[in-house]
Formats: structure tokens, C-alpha cells, sequence
């Protein structure tokens, strides 16, 4: 390998962007708060969820979702009695302003919330050719948006169609688990707002978190287990047409 | 020795490969930045800038320090459950300084069918109402007080909070 003149001049502007980040610094760190001291998850009991969609509002106001995408959403899944194999699922506007009202021909109806299931061993972050989507030490699946080149990769990569790319940034975007609440000590700002309680954050490390006396009392499933990708958010009273 | 004669070339060679080795490293440390590889193949400043962003829902236990007598009604009722921006939406900037910006009045109607309009995929035991049929185009608060919401006959005049409804 030989440094030309071209080849200099082609790495000077990358070695000016590197720069900017290298003189801002790393910036404060929430204190108190210790990396390795949680493992984040999240608990979404299916039987409780009414479908309003205040977790999709409130998910797009508290991390500037831009319209038409969605971090979490919701879906309505309507399993007919001769057909549990074809479930039809709709999911209008994510489930943002709610659901029309169902017309049904018997079979069972629910809802589904879905978001990032923040996967211990995750495609998306294995597929990332930077380094700009990763599994953080306290479990939580980020983009590091100045960073990311917006090539995609991740966003096919993810079994559960949680990725999209914001039109504004052209980069990379998903559920963050509301990384700058959960680390002040907040819920997300979608468990804060669900009104049933249907969704729960939890923390796999703390003891003390209720999360460990449901999983020991409850059956509860993953999305795609056979994909085996760890995924942490955990769903109880789930049906096997879910998808 | 005479197959070492002609190690001048050689020399050379060696010349030009340790200072492409220097540029190599030279340049990866200018360009990699400073945090990368903290804490596994990214930039760990990453993790202390998302956390940086500034939250917009205050979470109840902030609405609660000052709203004590909302706090009183809801637990009378079912709604004790639902924090308060559910309904009230992100008030975080309230709940940091409560004059620079007020909850917006709430239109009852809207906000109540959202979580009551009857949906055949709502769980059965989840209080629902075909809203047309129930009220008949009436607002819900005209007989439900949304804090404490079962209708309790010669309550509901006092069961209004004393910052209810206040703009």
C-alpha cells in the first residue's frame, strides 16, 4: 500500500469528520447510572391491550418519529375458525389513531403491540458494516446515528420489520427502548402512557423488578423463537397464529 | 556473500513498506474515533449521546408531586391505573416549569372512545361502548367524571378536581 497524493486527499475529509467527534468528546453520562447493572426487556401481556394506540402517539412525540414510520406499532390480528393458519393482520397508520370497529365472522380477534425486541444476539447489529448499531452492556439494540452510513443492511437484516430509515437523517432508525428515560430512572414513554398496563419494562437484573415473579408464574413466548436471535421482549397470553 | 550484493533494492523495499505501515497507523488514529471499541465494535460515546436526548413525558410521579388532589379522586376509581399523560399527552416541560406551558383542554368525546369504543378484538372484559348508541353525541364528562369515572349519583359536582377544566 502506497499513500499518494490522491489517496491522501481522498482520506483528509473523512479524517475532518473524525476530528468533530474526537474534539466534542464523550458527553455526560447520566450519573448514577451503571452499564452493567441492568439488562433491559420488555413484558407485553396481549390479554391486556385495548388497541388505543397511545403507546404508538407516545412513542412518535417523545423520539420525533417522523409520520408514516413507526418504532412500535400495533396490530390487529383476526384468526377465523377454519383458517388459524392465514391470520389477517392490519395495522392501519400503526395503530397510531386507533382501530375501526371490527367486523368479524366469529373466529377470535386481538391485538398485537410490536416493537424492537432488543435481541441479545441480534441480526441487525451482526450485519452493520461501521459499527453503528450495536448491543449495548445494559442489553439495549441502538443506532448511532451519526455514525451510520444508511446502508440498509440492518433494516433487511430484522426478522421483525423494526428498522426503518428516517427520511430526514437517511440513517437508520428503531425503537431505542427510551434510552434517555430508562437511564434517569423513567419508564419508556410507552409504558408510561399504555392505560391497561399491557406493556412493562423490565429489568432482568434487578431482583427486585416484578418481571421475575410473571415469568416464573406465566408462560410467556418470544417472536420468532426459532430464529433464535434472544429477542427480550416478552409476550404473555400469545397466540401461535402471531407472527 | 555474494548473493547479498544486491541488497540496496531490498533496503528500499523495506523503506517504502514501513512507511506505508506508519501512515496506516498514523491515519487509523486520526480517523477511528477516540471512543470506538470502549466497549465492543462501535463508538461508545454513542451510548452517553442517545441518553442525552431530553425526555417529553414528565412520567406520572412528577405530575403527582404537585397534583395531590387528582391523585385523591383517581384512586376512588378504575382509573388509578392510567398515568396522567395518557390523556393530558407529554407534559414535561409543564412538570419543569408549570407556567411556560399548560395542558391543552382535552375534547372527552375523542379521548374517551379511544380506549372505550367497542372493538370485537378488546379484550371481553374491558368496559366498551358503541359511543353513538351510549351517549347519543353527548360528552362523556357531561355524566362521567374522567378521574374517577363510575357514576356515583350526588358525587359528581365534588368529585371535579379543583385544577380540573382550568386553562
Amino acid at each position: 500500500m502506497d499513500i499518494t497524493r490522491r489517496r491522501l486527499l481522498m482520506l483528509l475529509p473523512a479524517a475532518a469528520v473524525a476530528w468533530k467527534y474526537v474534539l466534542a468528546g464523550t458527553p455526560e453520562a447520566s450519573p448514577n447510572y451503571k452499564l452493567t447493572e441492568h439488562w433491559w426487556s420488555m413484558l407485553i401481556d396481549i390479554p391486556k391491550c385495548i388497541g388505543c394506540g397511545s403507546c404508538v402517539r407516545a412513542c412518535a412525540e417523545e423520539n420525533d418519529v417522523p409520520e408514516g414510520n413507526y418504532r412500535t406499532w400495533i396490530e390487529r390480528y383476526h384468526v377465523a375458525d377454519w383458517k388459524i393458519e392465514r391470520p389477517q393482520v392490519e395495522s392501519p397508520d400503526g395503530g397510531k389513531y386507533g382501530f375501526p370497529p371490527q367486523v368479524g365472522d366469529g373466529g377470535k380477534n386481538f391485538f398485537v403491540p410490536k416493537l424492537c425486541n432488543h435481541c441479545a444476539d441480534s441480526p441487525c447489529t451482526q450485519v452493520c458494516p461501521v459499527g453503528a448499531t450495536f448491543v449495548t452492556p445494559d442489553g439495549v439494540v441502538l443506532v448511532d446515528k451519526n455514525y451510520c452510513l444508511g446502508c440498509r443492511y440492518c433494516v433487511q437484516a430484522c426478522p421483525y420489520g423494526c428498522r426503518f430509515i428516517n427520511p430526514k437523517t437517511n440513517t437508520a432508525e428503531k425503537c431505542s427502548l427510551c434510552y434517555h428515560r430508562i437511564t434517569k430512572g423513567l419508564t419508556t414513554a410507552c409504558c408510561e402512557v399504555c392505560p391497561t398496563g399491557a406493556r412493562q419494562l423490565a429489568d432482568l437484573k434487578n431482583p427486585k423488578d416484578p418481571i421475575h415473579e410473571f415469568l416464573r408464574t406465566h408462560t410467556v413466548q418470544v417472536l420468532k423463537p426459532h430464529m433464535a436471535t434472544g429477542a427480550k421482549v416478552f409476550y404473555n397470553g400469545m397466540d401461535g397464529s402471531v407472527r | 556473500m555474494k548473493s547479498f550484493k544486491d541488497i540496496e533494492h531490498l533496503l528500499r523495499l523495506a523503506v517504502v513498506i514501513a512507511i506505508a505501515v506508519i501512515a496506516f497507523v498514523v491515519l487509523r488514529e486520526a480517523v477511528v474515533p477516540r471512543s470506538f471499541g470502549q466497549y465492543g465494535h462501535y463508538r461508545g460515546a454513542a451510548i452517553p449521546e442517545t441518553a442525552a436526548r431530553p425526555i417529553a413525558f414528565a412520567g406520572h410521579a412528577a405530575c403527582e408531586a404537585c397534583h395531590t388532589d387528582v391523585v385523591d379522586q383517581k384512586k376512588l376509581g378504575k382509573h388509578v391505573v392510567v398515568a396522567c399523560e395518557a390523556c393530558h399527552g407529554a407534559l414535561a416541560r409543564h412538570a419543569e416549569d408549570p407556567t411556560s406551558m399548560q395542558p391543552k383542554k382535552l375534547d372527552t368525546a375523542v379521548l374517551c372512545a379511544r380506549c372505550h369504543e367497542a372493538n370485537s378484538a378488546k379484550p371481553p372484559g374491558f368496559p366498551q361502548v358503541a359511543t353513538a348508541d351510549h351517549s347519543g353525541g353527548l360528552a362523556c364528562d357531561t355524566c362521567h367524571q374522567p378521574h374517577r369515572p363510575k357514576i356515583e349519583t350526588g358525587k359528581i359536582a365534588s368529585g371535579k378536581s379543583e385544577t380540573e377544566g382550568k386553562k
